[in-house]
């Protein structure tokens, strides 16, 4: 049975309890926030449990790599406690279950994972991914499972992730290049949270961008453009990739607009908080970033999850705001084209 | 026989009448899984007198006649059951649209995909309820078997829709049904006199050839758009549909459920559409639906899902194609529904029972249910697909179908364009003068018995 290693006496001595106090969604003073913060510690019924958005960033505001988002999601799951509807609930764990079907390329020891994403297939092209473009790997049986974090279904992850790391090994596979942040962001942070041992290095595709930017140097123009960064949920469990954004705008002439939705203080998607919370939550969470970006004039709104991008990309449009994904940006800068583009209206009347 | 041929092609041109063996074989067949029996002559008029010619020579000769539109209905009900002529409605394909009265008379073999582009390219504030079926479906068969389409949910059966009728009876006279009777405008298929409509829709070609029907067109707003509401409980679905259908708001709703996909297992999914004519409307339209189930999503036991916008393309199509892709899910490309009008708060029993049959019978299965003018009932579909290659598919599934049908009238419903046997069962189960006067009114209408034989034979 996989624990998760959480160390009680480090939330015990904690005085800033930042977990709850930075939280965006949340609101504590600090000492109610500790009273919170200690009931879920010792297993109890809290507030916490019924209110968090599970935007993950407790996960970055904890200074001590306690995991405090993983244990309110063990919590919840103990108590019963549904983040979302159930039904919704069961529609995501049934639609992400291995059945033995997957798509594989020519896979090498270094090679990419689209997760169970297919704006990959479409976004993993051109001089970028020249010398990986074939090794890739696609389906249920390589899909990371973090987000039933957003579930409180910790236990399909435990009984799933292990399955999954090992699939990726049957694949001759040395170093996964991961196109989806969260599968980075599960394989560092929590795979090791649960004692899982990876037989694979994994490479967050922001590295291998910025060195493949490096590489292609004197191709390179700079875009000169003011791009918002849309930070997701699963950069809250790695926020140590976090420069590459900068080292990568900085190649590429991008200057990315200071805003109060950034770094620490991003504003998720919401499109979870809309199932968990409701649509009047869902989309003030959303006008304020949009406003944000807006105000902050910028040109472009740069994604680096699909899952925001779907949630986001029509709404951004109607800003005036330009939606793009990160690995687009880099082939603009390139000379080559935006793969993943906004969708058509879909009205049919 | 040879007369008749040489007849018809007197009336039509040769062009258009074939006693061969492919046209034969082509018009003895419906895609379901009723058994095929040839025309022993296919003909296509294109006008109302070539039809009245077609019927007066059936009659002298004593001739079965089947009009036909696409066939699509699945339940073999232009398939000749006794041979004789299959009239193809298809070169029929005027269309006259009253703009200011809001409707539109098309001819008997005007398609649906016909009406609904001449509208898009002259007409965009207009449209009418566009079916799941392919578009080749013509507007005048779909009338005649109560269909449904996209509006259904807030205008009731598409025969419930028309604004008249134009009808060449089984004895050959031309005559007109409703306002466009007594004038020269259709906007009314009876009232305010007695509605003679209802002697035509529903008869499956039985009673009368229509030439031409009116039909009502309805407001095109600007913006169109798709909610997916997710339920595991059965029960609570004939509530969710009533509290939605309260709201008077949404223009169609429509519940599904399958064990494929992976994310249909365990669920149900219902699609609700909204249309307006700005984003502020849609966006109340949401609010609105959101608000209805507001008690499901605190306890949750449902909930909205968000859709992907490069999902809402295929879900926003009219018609849709998964019904298309469904149909291939065995492989083989066969499948058949049995699909009874059924009050909503039977979907739970209904439910079971669909499951209980494919397991029975070892076949796959889905269920789409489309609620029906603001939630007086439902059309439930007991779909299951089969191979045509493998006959003990085919069998399984015709004797669940079977089975279905029987439940389903059990059950309160009614079966929506029944097959011979099922139109055989529902006359079984119908008060006796009401089956007395079915009989009554075909056998005036029709002395002969030339029309469509086989279907709703009340004796």
């Amino acid at each position: 049975m996989l624990e998760l290693k959480f160390d009680k006496t480090k939330c015990a001595d904690c005085k800033a309890v930042s977990c709850l106090v930075k939280c965006q969604y949340m609101h504590f003073d600090r000492d109610t926030a500790r009273t919170e913060w200690q009931k879920v510690v010792n297993g109890e019924d809290s507030q916490v449990l019924h209110d968090c958005a599970t935007c993950y960033s407790c996960e970055e505001y904890c200074p001590f790599g306690n995991h405090p988002f993983y244990l309110i999601v063990e919590r919840q799951e103990e108590k019963g406690i549904l983040p979302a509807p159930r039904p919704i609930t069961t529609m995501w764990i049934n639609q992400c279950q291995p059945i033995g079907r997957f798509t594989v390329g020519k896979v090498e020891e270094k090679a990419m994972s689209f997760c169970f994403l297919p704006q990959f297939g479409i976004l993993a092209g051109g001089k970028l991914f020249e010398d990986i473009a074939w090794s890739s790997i696609f389906g249920q049986e390589f899909f990371c499972n973090a987000v039933y974090l957003h579930f409180a279904r910790m236990s399909v992850i435990r009984d799933r992730l292990p399955k999954v790391i090992e699939n990726i090994a049957k694949q001759g596979i040395k170093e996964l290049v991961c196109l989806h942040d969260e599968c980075y962001g599960t394989f560092t942070s929590l795979a090791p949270a649960y004692g899982i041992e990876l037989p694979f290095k994994p490479v967050h595709y922001y590295e291998h961008l910025y060195d493949k930017l490096k590489e292609l140097k004197d191709e390179i123009q700079p875009l000169n453009v003011k791009v918002a960064y849309f930070r997701n949920c699963s950069a809250r469990l790695i926020p140590e990739t976090d420069h590459f954004v900068d080292d990568i705008f900085g190649l590429i002439g991008v200057d990315r607009v200071q805003r109060e939705y950034d770094h620490e203080n991003a504003l998720c998607c919401a499109e979870l908080i809309r199932v968990s919370k409701g649509p009047e939550m869902a989309d003030d969470v959303q006008k304020r970033n949009l406003d944000d970006m807006l105000k902050a004039g910028a040109e472009y709104c740069v994604f680096n999850c699909p899952g925001c991008w779907d949630s986001m990309v029509e709404k951004v449009v109607k800003t005036g705001i330009k939606p793009i994904h990160m690995i687009d940006l880099c082939k603009l800068a390139i000379g080559e084209e935006q793969a993943l583009t906004p969708p058509e209206p879909a009205l049919e009347v | 026989m040879s007369d008749i041929y040489a007849t018809l092609q007197e009336i039509v041109g040769k062009d258009y009448v074939s006693n061969q063996a492919e046209e034969r074989y082509f018009y003895g067949r419906d895609p379901g899984l009723m058994p095929p029996h040839e025309p022993d002559y296919v003909v296509m008029p294109r006008t109302t007198e070539e039809v009245q010619e077609i019927i007066r020579l059936a009659n002298k000769e004593k001739v079965a006649v089947v009009p036909k539109g696409a066939g699509l209905s699945l339940t073999g009900l232009v398939i000749p059951q006794i041979g004789g002529i299959v009239m193809d409605m298809k070169r029929m394909e005027g269309i006259e649209v009253n703009e200011a009265g809001r409707y539109v008379i098309v001819e008997g073999g005007v398609t649906h995909a016909a009406l609904k582009s001449h509208l898009q390219k002259n007409y965009p504030h207009l449209r009418h309820s566009i079916p799941d079926s392919p578009p080749i479906a013509t507007i005048v068969a779909n009338a005649v078997i109560h269909g449904q389409g996209r509006l259904t949910q807030q205008r009731g059966f598409n025969s419930d829709m028309v604004s008249g009728l134009e009808v060449v009876l089984p004895t050959g006279e031309v005559c007109r049904i409703g306002s466009c009777a007594v004038s020269s405008y259709w906007f009314s298929k009876g009232p305010p006199m007695p509605d003679l409509s209802g002697l035509f829709l529903g008869w499956f070609g039985t009673t009368g050839v229509i030439t031409r029907l009116g039909m009502k067109l309805y407001p095109c707003k600007k913006m169109r758009d798709v909610m997916l509401y997710i339920t595991d409980r059965a029960e609570l679905i004939p509530d969710i549909i009533r509290k939605l259908s309260h709201t008077e708001m949404m223009e169609d709703i429509v519940v599904s459920c399958a064990p494929l996909p992976l994310r249909f297992k365990g669920v149900f999914n219902m699609l609700v559409y909204i249309t307006g004519d700005s984003e502020e409307e849609l966006e109340f339209k949401r609010k609105m639906a959101w608000d209805a189930l507001r008690e499901y999503f605190e306890s949750r036991d449902g909930g909205f899902m968000g859709v992907s916008p490069y999902m809402k393309p295929s879900l926003l199509a009219m018609p849709s194609k998964d019904t298309t892709r469904f149909a291939d899910v065995s492989k083989g490309g066969g499948f058949e529904y049995s699909g009874p009008i059924a009050p909503i708060e039977k979907y739970p029993q209904y439910v079971k029972k669909l499951e209980e049959l494919a397991s029975k019978y070892n076949l796959f299965y889905s269920s789409a249910a489309r609620v029906i003018d603001g939630g007086h009932s439902m059309m439930f579909s007991f779909s299951y697909t089969f191979n045509r290659a493998d006959p003990d598919t085919m069998n399984r599934a015709k004797t669940a179908l079977d089975e279905a049908a029987e439940f389903a009238l059990d059950e309160g419903g009614v079966i929506w364009k029944p097959n011979l046997n099922e139109q055989r069962m529902v006359m079984e189960r119908m008060d006796p003068n009401t089956l007395k006067l079915l009989g009554k009114i075909k056998q005036l209408l029709d002395p002969n018995g030339i029309m469509n034989p086989g279907n709703w034979e009340a004796k």
